[in-house]
């Protein structure tokens, strides 16, 4: 059970550029944090460094409360590249995805059915819209359940509708103690807390 | 191992559809026998003595074939970055890569081998033998070539890097199953050259995980 989610004295660098540094903020349990900055601000950066993926020049990431090797398989990742192969069916994604994360095939069922998929599962993953797209994407967050989501403009290419509709999704999730850090332009669309990253 | 197991059934699909399948790979290696006589002579002595060799030898370049997307799409599209963060260890992760490439492009081929042997004039003695090095042989070439793709990953003209790579690490295991393949057609013992090859197999399965997925992690970072 991860307690707390620290950022501590952060430095992240792209190449011979630094991002920012001294960034310094936590995440508890049933949290919502918006990331804001301009672009290329390192707020994508930032999101890998807490997955994990990026080494950071100076501070650390800490998940209170589980072992260090425990991390990435209490986190998903959702970034701009989503993983989802063109030729390969909408179905046959989201159930790897979900068995990949250590979910069920019932539970990419469900998911595929809160997010209205169902009758695009037999699609190849090419011909979905970008917002199609993106909410099998987003499916995979429910499609395994994890407490922490690290999600990348997560809302860009959708619809108010479903941009709402995630919002409810959203705030499920941190209702039931799960902790969200979303880098975003918009507001997210439920309660959260905003830091600036690269001011 | 249930993970895994998932993930070799969604790779074996990924490298049969990469490029078109096995098919492609085996095309290029009917068009190298094609041409085979048209470089040497057509004499069938002539054809006959350099004909196992030659399959051995077009054989370790068919595979080089399809290893430029086997992990380059995956670190293009963010497949990779799910893979890295998956419950399984990187290293069994790149071995599946591997073995998925083998299955889908090596196995066919090292079917391929002995009638390509043959249909040169090869003695069909000799075609067990191709059979055998291709098999044991292609599993080398396919972890060795993953091992250039992961270092390639990122470059520019990756296709190149990793042939440039390769094909050094290429040199022992073609020594050697050449080196079976020439003994068993002069008559002399041949097993020493199948044991060195597959001892060759051996350290290319287990070590090059190991080196495929350091490359991986830094590719990602």
């Amino acid at each position: 059970m991860i307690s707390r989610i620290v950022i501590e004295d952060l430095a992240l660098r792209r190449g011979e550029r630094l991002l920012f540094e001294h960034l310094a903020f936590t995440v508890a349990p049933g949290e919502a944090v918006a990331l804001t900055g301009r672009n290329g601000a390192g707020k994508t950066s930032l999101l890998r460094a807490v997955a994990g993926l990026l080494r950071p020049v100076a501070g650390r990431v800490a998940f209170e409360g589980i072992e260090p090797e425990a991390a990435a398989g209490t986190l998903h990742l959702l970034g701009h590249l989503d993983g989802l192969k063109g030729g390969r069916t909408a179905w046959e994604e989201l159930r790897f995805a979900a068995l990949w994360s250590g979910g069920t095939e019932d539970g990419a069922r469900a998911a595929a059915t809160t997010l209205e998929l169902d009758r695009l599962l037999a699609l190849e993953v090419r011909k979905l819209s970008a917002g199609q797209r993106r909410r099998l994407a987003l499916a995979r967050l429910l499609a395994a359940p994890r407490p922490l989501w690290l999600l990348d403009e997560p809302l860009a290419p959708l619809d108010s509708v479903w941009r709402a509709r995630m919002g409810e999704l959203m705030a499920a999730h941190t209702a039931g103690g799960g902790m969200i850090l979303a880098a975003v332009h918009d507001p997210l669309p439920l309660p959260s807390r905003g830091v600036e990253v690269g001011a | 191992m249930k993970p895994l197991v998932t993930l070799l059934g969604r790779e074996l699909a990924l490298a049969w559809s990469r490029g078109g399948g096995p098919l492609p790979a085996l095309a290029f290696y009917a068009g190298m026998a094609t041409l085979l006589p048209f470089a040497v002579g057509p004499e069938p002595e002539r054809l006959a003595a350099v004909a196992p060799g030659f399959a051995w030898l077009a054989l370790a370049l068919a595979s080089l074939l399809s290893l430029e997307r086997l992990f380059e799409r995956d670190f293009e599209d963010g497949t990779l970055d799910l893979l890295v963060l998956g419950p399984a260890p990187l290293e069994a992760v790149c071995a599946i890569k591997c073995l998925a490439q083998w299955l889908a492009a090596g196995l066919p081929l090292a079917f391929a081998a002995p009638l390509a042997a043959i249909a040169l004039g090869a003695p069909v003695a000799l075609a067990p033998l191709v059979f055998l090095c291709a098999l044991i042989g292609g599993l080398a070439f396919a972890f060795v070539g993953g091992l250039g793709a992961a270092l390639a990953l990122g470059s520019r003209r990756g296709g190149l890097l990793i042939a440039i790579i390769v094909l050094p690490l290429f040199a022992p295991p073609v020594i050697f199953g050449g080196g079976a393949l020439t003994q068993l057609a002069a008559g002399l013992p041949w097993t020493s050259g199948l044991a060195l090859l597959a001892g060759w197999t051996a350290a290319a399965v287990a070590l090059s995980p190991l080196a495929m997925a350091a490359a991986c992690r830094n590719a990602v970072d």
